[in-house]
């Protein structure tokens, strides 16, 4: 009786410290970014582009990688949002219950969210090839809402998985075909909860670097044409860190931290529509 | 009348070649690869490529073993650190923890699991390359610090989120009243745990800490900036390594200029798209069966 009993908490103990080692890296991570990236954070980080000698730490900012970076990611993901929204409202409203062609594509995106970002990256490589493309934002926009579109697609499935047939029906006995029940109902419905999809998805492309390490290049412009390449910011952090020289690698760290208050925002905007979209659940 | 219903057919057939076309994307995406590499694997025979540890590009020499090394190295003492401990928390959460807990904790797991590779690798250079390299004397070993276990403890974090997401899906799927039954027999709820819902979630754990396994080997920033990227086959886990993504991304500026060079990092790529894909594809099977039965 006795032994059951210390077995029993030796291993709660054990959860415990393990639950403990788990949040306790998130606070270290988020903690090391905070500490070494606001000393280093000012003004003139944010609304400046590099200017001579930036990279040997002199003036200059990161302007040229935050524009960069949301115009890719923002390109990327509504991109990503005329592709996965049609086959969405496909896969729920017209495919038929146990389609092959559902149970195809949904199992294909699975396995497609799993690819690394390197291979897209690559995969980037060959299209800009086949395309004709050179270095540039839009090759680098292709290849992350390809990147995008499994993570947003599933996200976005199964919220419309959700709406219950009953609504479907009240739309169609009205008269609605499916078209328009798919846009003027489903879609008008879930809409909160479908943005926390898009903005998921458009997370996962400001942060990712491996994918455009090949595609969108870098510069020390802002962008101004889809045909230019492009400076990102997980790029700018990835090249001032290998610099020897401590001011360029302080600036990596603040560049860092707005990274992180980027992907910290997109988070805390994401709970506050899925709290939204949970009250207007029918 | 007419327009409608012309309309709804034209968006139908539109939507479904949509769909269609992006269902076939992972077959395009291998193919494409497959293309690109085919002029190495037509020049040199394939054991060639995967078993020498010859790599000088310049000398038209491409053997993989040294990387393929270091990604199993780094993976390996990644799933090594990630498994037992996300087990725990998944336990602890889907079993023990009050839902308020829950509640804070879930939330932390998913923004874990949005951190950007690069922020990781920043920390990891920060943090966690200093601490091996402060501690591995104690040990009588001297290392800078970049190396196999700074990689593997990384990327070990960065797979807590795929895991425990997983896990705790698969332990929802054990019946309420089988645990009812076993706490009802006098069993322990830790009795209960190991008999009944770890048995009973056992195909889906595997599952869960495959998925773990492939977003580890094709992890890429993060762990090459703190790996030390030194093509030789690790042999402990202060070695530095080579995994295959950091070849790939970091020789992708030079690849144009040396014969066959892009041909041999594709298909770098290609074999971890492969690996990948296996991984992932017998995940799933796994899953969608441990979910039919729940149903």
């Amino acid at each position: 009786m006795n032994r059951r009993k210390i077995e029993e908490n030796f291993f709660k103990f054990l959860m415990i410290l393990a639950t403990l080692i788990v949040v306790g890296s998130l606070v270290l991570i988020l903690g090391t970014v905070v500490y070494k990236g606001l000393p280093s954070l000012n003004l003139s980080m944010i609304i400046k582009t590099p200017s001579g000698g930036f990279y040997l730490g002199k003036e200059g900012g990161i302007l040229n990688a935050i524009l960069g970076s949301f115009s890719l990611a923002g390109g990327a993901t509504i991109l990503s949002i005329i592709i996965s929204l049609p086959v969405v409202l496909y896969l729920n409203i017209y495919a038929r219950k146990n389609s092959f062609l559902a149970y195809f594509t949904r199992f294909s995106f699975d396995v497609l969210g799993g690819v690394p970002s390197i291979v897209y990256g690559a995969f980037g490589l060959t299209i800009m090839l086949f395309l004709g493309l050179n270095v540039s934002l839009l090759a680098g926009i292709i290849t992350v809402a390809l990147l995008e579109l499994p993570l947003m697609a599933r996200a976005m499935d199964e919220v419309v998985r959700m709406v219950p047939q009953e609504l479907k029906d009240a739309s169609y006995s009205l008269g609605a075909n499916k078209l328009e029940t798919a846009f003027k109902v489903i879609v008008r419905q879930t809409l909160p909860a479908l943005m926390t999809a898009v903005l998921i998805a458009f997370g996962r492309g400001i942060g990712d670097a491996a994918s455009v390490l090949f595609t969108t290049g870098f510069t020390d412009s802002i962008p101004t044409s889809l045909f230019r390449p492009a400076a990102t910011l997980p790029l700018a952090i990835f090249f001032q860190l290998g610099s020897p020289i401590p001011e360029v690698q302080d600036r990596a760290y603040a560049a860092a931290l707005i990274l992180t208050i980027v992907i910290l925002l997109i988070s805390i905007v994401t709970r506050i529509l899925k709290k939204k979209f949970a009250k207007h659940t029918v | 009348m007419q327009f409608r219903r012309a309309k709804d057919i034209l968006a139908s057939r539109l939507m479904m070649s949509l769909t269609i076309i992006s269902g076939l994307i992972v077959f395009l995406m291998a193919f494409g690869l497959y293309l690109k590499s085919r002029p190495i694997l037509l020049e040199i025979p394939i054991n060639q490529l995967l078993f020498s540890s010859a790599w000088k590009p310049l000398g038209g020499k491409f053997g993989f073993l040294p990387f393929i090394a270091g990604t199993l190295w780094v993976t390996a003492v990644a799933v090594v650190i990630a498994i037992p401990l996300c087990l725990l928390v998944s336990i602890y959460l889907s079993e023990y923890a009050h839902r308020r807990v829950c509640e804070w904790i879930m939330p932390m797991i998913d923004l874990l699991a949005g951190i950007p590779s690069v922020i990781y690798g920043v920390w990891g250079m920060l943090v966690i390359v200093p601490f091996i390299k402060d501690i591995a004397p104690k040990f009588g070993i001297f290392t800078s610090g970049y190396c196999v276990l700074a990689g593997g403890i990384v990327l070990a974090i960065m797979v807590f989120p795929v895991i425990i997401n997983v896990t705790i899906e698969v332990f929802k799927s054990v019946p309420y009243e089988m645990r009812q039954a076993a706490l009802s027999l006098g069993a322990t709820k830790w009795q209960m745990v190991k008999s009944v819902v770890l048995r009973k979630a056992l195909p889906g754990i595997v599952a869960a800490c495959v998925l773990g396994l492939s977003r580890a080997f094709g992890e890429t920033m993060a762990v090459l900036m703190v790996v030390g990227n030194v093509p030789i086959i690790p042999k402990s886990l202060f070695d530095p390594a080579y995994p295959l993504p950091a070849l790939i991304a970091n020789n992708y500026g030079e690849m144009a200029s040396i014969p066959m060079y892009d041909s041999a990092l594709l298909l770098a790529a290609l074999i971890l798209m492969l690996v990948v894909l296996i991984f992932n594809i017998l995940a799933r099977i796994i899953l969608i069966r441990v979910e039919r039965i729940t149903q």
